[in-house]
């Protein structure tokens, strides 16, 4: 009889031979990290006006070039007042998405009615975990967008990686958004001044002019995406929202790719 | 036989998790995760007789992209809250900047402790040392920047801690140091009839007046901007003096 209790409910060595533990799912070997995304989700875009932010983020979480799962919703709210977008791991979103959760069941509970985090701590308080986990070589594969007000009720936005590294601008994009999206939302709002004059009709227009122009171009993205508007009324976010009027009329005009000759 | 013997197997693989193989049958392959970038961007420090000046342009980048066009460089340190209003020290950081970000606030929170034990500013002496073993802490897994201190020692003299009276840091740094060599040091700088190959003489050294330090300064960060595709967006100037701490934001071209 074998007393040794790791031996219990299994199957006896001196019947069955040595156990082949490399069949065991367990993390044999030295610890892993996540050293690439998986099923990622593309650009995030978004935009300050005079009252408050407008952010979008597609609907689409790929596997690689396979569009996977089409009801990903890569905006999530915070305490009701902000707004964070999410590019990159899935994954790693639903990790920090289940960590907001929490912080913020936590914060509701320790503080004042009214005085939860405002986006800017929320931000801090990203980027201070993004920076932690990099610097443990885990990194948290995401790049996130932050929207919503600061202390001063002013609209606030500003972005965090997987490295750590933040910054704020009147316009910010994530992924190939950087490329496509931010020219376009520079030219209406080059500063800050100019992004303190723009319509909160002018401001989603914008972002969904810049969705569309994605959709054209970035060949991981869908046109079914999540629009969130920040004011100081609340957070009116749409999680549904389909790209409207789009032309392909180009396409037939675009040549020299593949098989086509013509 | 083993088969029937009631005495486990000893030696092998056994019951354990922590006694499974560890080794790969394949043998290694890593991927690493590479935990540093580079934001680009350029700083410069000089220190004159009566004060100091650090400056540092607005730009972030990464790769070909601008992340912002503002994203201050230079930074006050020490004061006693977070407005720092009351701060005698300035730290600019360019490189990697979010190693940036967390040295700044780690050298602040050190000045503030300072300031709160001893009832007293930490001297810019006394934090560059202190900024010099923060960073040999991190000898094995560096803070990617580089990192200009800067403010008035006790006698009110401008002091620049890098290794030179005036310094530039950051992706420009070549182009702009040559420049203030000869125009802050006088490096290269001759008396003109004073003598005959080495018994040339030099140009004598002398604190540059506030001045011509700041017209200097913009002038070096306008090349830059011609001529590294990192540089750009804004010139953010600090000037501490016995009276305190100026800031300016002038442009810079934007393409």
């Amino acid at each position: 009889m074998d007393h040794r209790p790791q031996a219990w409910g299994r199957p006896r060595d001196d019947v069955y031979g040595a156990y082949d533990a490399s069949y065991m799912q367990t993390n044999n070997g030295p610890t892993q990290h996540t050293q690439q995304p998986i099923v990622t989700g593309t650009s995030v875009v978004a935009i300050k006006f005079k009252d408050g932010v407008v952010i979008a983020a597609d609907n689409l979480a790929s596997y690689g070039s396979l569009a996977r799962f089409t009801d990903v919703k890569r905006l999530r709210t915070f305490a009701g007042t902000s707004v964070v977008g999410f590019g990159g791991d899935v994954s790693d979103m639903q990790y920090l998405d289940r960590h907001l959760t929490e912080l913020s069941i936590d914060e509701a509970y320790k503080s004042d009615p009214g005085h939860s985090l405002n986006a800017r701590n929320l931000h801090k308080y990203l980027s201070k975990l993004m920076y932690h986990r990099r610097s443990k070589f885990d990194p948290l594969w995401n790049s996130l967008l932050v929207a919503g007000l600061d202390d001063d009720q002013k609209p606030f936005l500003a972005a965090t990686d997987l490295l750590g590294t933040t910054f704020t601008s009147p316009s910010l994009a994530t992924g190939f958004g950087s490329v496509l999206a931010q020219p376009i939302m520079r030219r209406y709002a080059p500063d800050e001044e100019s992004a303190a004059k723009l319509t909160q009709e002018k401001a989603v227009e914008v972002i969904k002019e810049c969705m569309k122009v994605l959709f054209y171009r970035d060949a991981r993205s869908m046109d079914k995406y999540s629009i969130a508007v920040i004011t100081k009324e609340g957070v009116d976010l749409k999680e549904n929202e389909k790209l409207e009027n789009q032309s392909w009329a180009f396409a037939d005009r675009i040549k020299g790719y593949g098989t086509q000759t013509v | 036989m083993a088969m029937f013997s009631q005495n486990p197997v000893l030696d092998g693989p056994n019951y354990s998790f922590a006694e499974a193989p560890t080794v790969r049958a394949d043998g290694f392959r890593e991927h690493r995760f590479n935990p540093y970038t580079d934001n680009g961007g350029t700083t410069v420090a000089v220190a004159g007789d009566g004060f100091a000046m650090m400056a540092g342009d607005t730009r972030s980048t990464s790769g070909y992209s601008i992340n912002t066009r503002f994203a201050p460089k230079v930074f006050k340190i020490g004061g006693s809250t977070s407005s720092q209003e009351d701060a005698n020290i300035l730290l600019s950081v360019v490189g990697f900047a979010a190693d940036g970000e967390a040295l700044k606030e780690r050298l602040d929170a050190i000045c503030k402790m300072y300031r709160y034990r001893h009832g007293k500013p930490m001297t810019v002496n006394a934090c560059a040392k202190r900024l010099s073993t923060i960073l040999y802490q991190k000898r094995f897994f560096p803070y990617y920047v580089y990192a200009i201190l800067g403010g008035l020692d006790e006698e009110n003299k401008g002091a620049v801690y890098s290794y030179d009276p005036c310094r530039a840091g950051g992706a420009a740094a070549s182009l702009i140091m040559p420049f203030l060599d000869n125009q802050v040091n006088f490096k290269n700088q001759y008396i003109p009839g004073s003598g005959v190959g080495h018994a040339l003489q030099e140009r004598e050294r002398k604190p540059l007046p506030r001045s011509e330090v700041e017209s200097l300064v913009k002038d070096a960060f306008d090349s830059a901007v011609e001529r590294h595709i990192e540089v750009g967006d804004a010139l953010q100037l600090m000037i501490i003096t016995k009276d305190g701490i100026e800031e300016k934001i002038l442009p810079l071209k934007q393409d």
